[in-house]
């Protein structure tokens, strides 16, 4: 089965661990949520899967159906159909949304094969009007000045249109208001199918009353400690980390 | 990194290619006056020619270089190996055809006459020290617009030529001026009757073949009244161990009400000394822009400057230097503020790669007595590497209460998050690279002619395919 597939990871920064032998996978089609509190190093497992170079890994593998990403450059890994929703996006200034996709759609063609412009834009507006943005938004440059808001639906916009067979979205609701948190959750939704697995990375619960997850788990101090269906999220909602951290299999310091 | 190099190492050294030529005429090696008096001779000057280069000699030769605050790079000019003039021939064709076939294939090759028919009014060539082709669109010439060689130009038409010659940039201005005025040979001349609009740009382009050589062309335009033009410029040279200089002299005259813009994308190699004097004089409610596109060369010393002669006239200087390895790009501009309500404004980008470096240097003037006066300065500097360098020394000087300027200034660096955020989404690094500069560059480059963008864009993509991984 297609899958993307974390095989006992283990990452450390200096002579601390941040991930210590973790193991999941999402399959094609999946939505899994992963839930932690602040310092579980569910930022740092969203990196490492896409290649960050400030993070190194100690020991361990991702396969992405069955291809190990690790032997990939970053680039590679994302034309081969991996996305990361960045938590605090990169400003590319005077680039606009508009030119950086189609740079981004024309890295995924052959050699030699030029993108057809008039294509290009008929599939751009089709995923804003999806995605209920306006058609100016796209002739700003890239996260230049955005609110919170805006950066997070510029994610889901590239998203839509780099068209992903596994997407890694971290913290994509923290900044948003109640009504961005809807907007961005919708075209998440209308996204979700058979071809696209999803690892959903969050702090709060609150995001998955609106993206309702196939699986949860729950990260704490780099391992998942426990693994559930979404009524795990609520447990967890109403009884707190610690209780989670109390639970565990092995105790972990508070 | 993966980048296909096959594809790209042609096109980035497009200009990296040398044809063998027989010269008919070559002074030599080394200056003196007998080389002079060579070029002279060779090119049946007038007497008060002969003259003037004769002294500009006498000039050269007792300016020091200007390393007190220029490069100490300029000591690596070794003035007795150069070769200062090297030709074929003493006429430039008005036909492709009549081109010598050597020399043709070179401008073939760069693209010369594909561009002359798509998009130009008119076409100079330069081949080493003369213009082999020099040509204008029929209906042009009909309005009385006149563009030909130098030579040519004081020759055919010494009444508008020596009024203007030597006037806006005066031999003495610098060392560079000076032997630029003693050994002078190609550049063009365009007089622009009043009133007429070129609508099409009148194209140079200037190419380097020899070994050793010194390119001196000196190009003085006329803009007469009311009348407007688009000049460009080209350049470029192949690669050899030795140095290779570039020395011209441009001197722009814009009468009352002309508008008049001189835009340069020189691509030289990386042996090339570029040291250039370029300078405008404006009357009346006059307006000179400069647009200045840096890229390649050792050292570029290049401070295009406008004289703000006219009540309000307006001055432009927009620049892009790009500084790779081993180079050094030292620009700028000036600004002489002369009369009342006359307005400049400078907008200078650089971007400094691997060991490169780029220096700005401003000078605004405005005298004490002046009123309404304004300036505005821009200078922002992308930095790609932790070895890279950026300076800038602006002096602004502004007298008198009634007078207005404004100073700003950015250094900024394409950070690795930026990098990596680009790579997720697909995009090679140097892509990712490319693109950052690209978008840094582009809020100017959307004022420039769309044939220059698309050709400015492709250049700086090139540029920075060798510059990481």
């Amino acid at each position: 089965m297609p899958e993307l597939e974390i095989r006992n990871l283990r990452v450390a920064i200096g002579e601390n661990e941040i991930i210590r032998d973790l193991s999941l996978s999402v399959g094609l089609g999946e939505m899994h949520a992963i839930m932690g509190p602040n310092g579980s190093g569910k930022s740092t497992l969203a990196k490492i899967i896409a290649g960050h170079p400030d993070y190194k890994v100690t020991s361990g593998e991702v396969f992405m159906d069955g291809e190990n990403l690790f032997e990939l450059e970053p680039d590679e890994r994302a034309r081969k159909g991996l996305f990361l929703a960045f938590q605090y996006p990169s400003e590319v200034p005077g680039v606009t949304i508009a030119n950086f996709l189609r740079a981004a759609v024309q890295a995924r063609l052959p050699e030699g094969e030029e993108l057809e412009a008039t294509d290009y834009y008929a599939k751009l507006y089709e995923k804003m009007d999806l995605l209920e943005i306006d058609r100016s938004f796209t002739s700003r440059a890239v996260n230049e000045g955005f609110s919170g808001g805006e950066k997070k639906r510029c994610e889901i916009l590239q998203m839509a249109m780099l068209d992903p067979r596994y997407a890694v979205l971290d913290e994509t609701d923290s900044g948003l208001d109640i009504d961005a948190l809807k907007v961005v959750a919708n075209g998440v939704n209308s996204l979700r199918g058979p071809n696209l697995g999803v690892l959903l990375i969050t702090h709060y619960q609150r995001l998955l009353n609106y993206i309702v997850p196939d699986f949860v788990h729950v990260m704490v101090q780099g391992r998942i400690v426990r693994s559930g269906g979404k009524e795990l999220a609520l447990e967890l909602e109403e009884k707190g980390y610690d209780w989670i951290r109390d639970h565990a299999e092995e105790p972990v310091a508070a | 990194m993966k980048t296909d190099t096959s594809a790209v190492n042609i096109d980035r050294d497009k200009g990296d290619f040398h044809y063998e030529v027989d010269y008919g005429y070559d002074a030599g090696i080394g200056l003196d006056e007998r080389v002079v008096n060579y070029i002279s001779d060779v090119k049946q000057d007038p007497d008060w020619v002969r003259e003037f280069r004769l002294k500009a000699l006498q000039i050269f030769e007792s300016k020091p270089l200007p390393t007190h605050w220029a490069s100490k790079d300029l000591e690596a000019i070794d003035f007795s190996k150069i070769r200062y003039y090297l030709a074929q021939g003493q006429r430039s064709k008005r036909s492709w055809d009549e081109v010598p076939e050597d020399v043709k294939r070179t401008f073939e090759r760069l693209g010369i006459p594909e561009q002359e028919r798509k998009f130009l009014a008119g076409v100079e060539a330069q081949f080493d020290s003369e213009a082999v082709y020099s040509n204008i669109k029929k209906a042009v010439g009909e309005q009385g617009v006149i563009f030909v060689g130098s030579t040519d130009g004081l020759k055919e038409h010494p009444e508008i030529f020596r009024r203007w010659f030597g006037k806006v940039i005066p031999i003495g201005d610098n060392k560079f001026s000076a032997l630029n005025s003693a050994v002078f040979s190609g550049g063009s001349f365009i007089y622009v009757p009043p009133g007429v609009k070129v609508k099409h740009p009148l194209q140079a382009y200037f190419r380097i073949n020899a070994e050793n050589f010194g390119q001196f062309e000196r190009t003085l335009i006329i803009c007469d009244e009311g009348s407007e033009l688009t000049y460009m410029e080209g350049c470029t040279a192949p690669k050899f161990n030795t140095a290779t200089l570039h020395s011209a002299v441009v001197e722009l005259v814009a009468m009352p009400g002309a508008k008049l813009q001189y835009i340069t994308v020189q691509n030289w190699s990386a042996n090339v000394f570029n040291l250039v004097t370029k300078r405008g004089l404006a009357h009346e409610e006059s307006e000179i822009k400069w647009i200045d596109c840096n890229i390649g060369s050792r050292l570029t010393m290049k401070y295009p400057g406008v004289v703000l002669k006219g009540r309000k006239s307006r001055g432009e200087v927009l620049s892009i230097a790009l500084a790779n390895n081993g180079q050094h790009q030292d620009t700028g501009a000036k600004m002489l503020h002369a009369a009342d309500e006359t307005t400049s404004n400078i907008i200078s980008k650089s971007i400094s790669i691997g060991t490169g470096r780029a220096t700005y240097r401003g000078l605004v003037h405005v005298p004490k007595h002046l009123k309404n006066c304004k300036n505005n300065t821009e200078c922002d500097a992308l930095l790609i590497n932790a070895t890279s360098r950026t300076d800038t020394y602006p002096a602004i000087t502004v007298r008198g209460t009634g007078n207005s300027v404004q100073h700003e200034a950015s250094v900024s660096q394409v950070s690795s998050d930026q990098i990596f955020y680009m790579q997720q989404r697909g995009l090679s690094e140097a892509q990712a690279m490319s693109l950052s500069v690209n978008g840094f560059v582009n809020d100017l480059v959307r004022q420039f002619p769309m044939e220059y963008s698309v050709e400015l864009k492709r250049l700086i993509e090139l540029e920075m395919e060798g510059s990481v991984g």
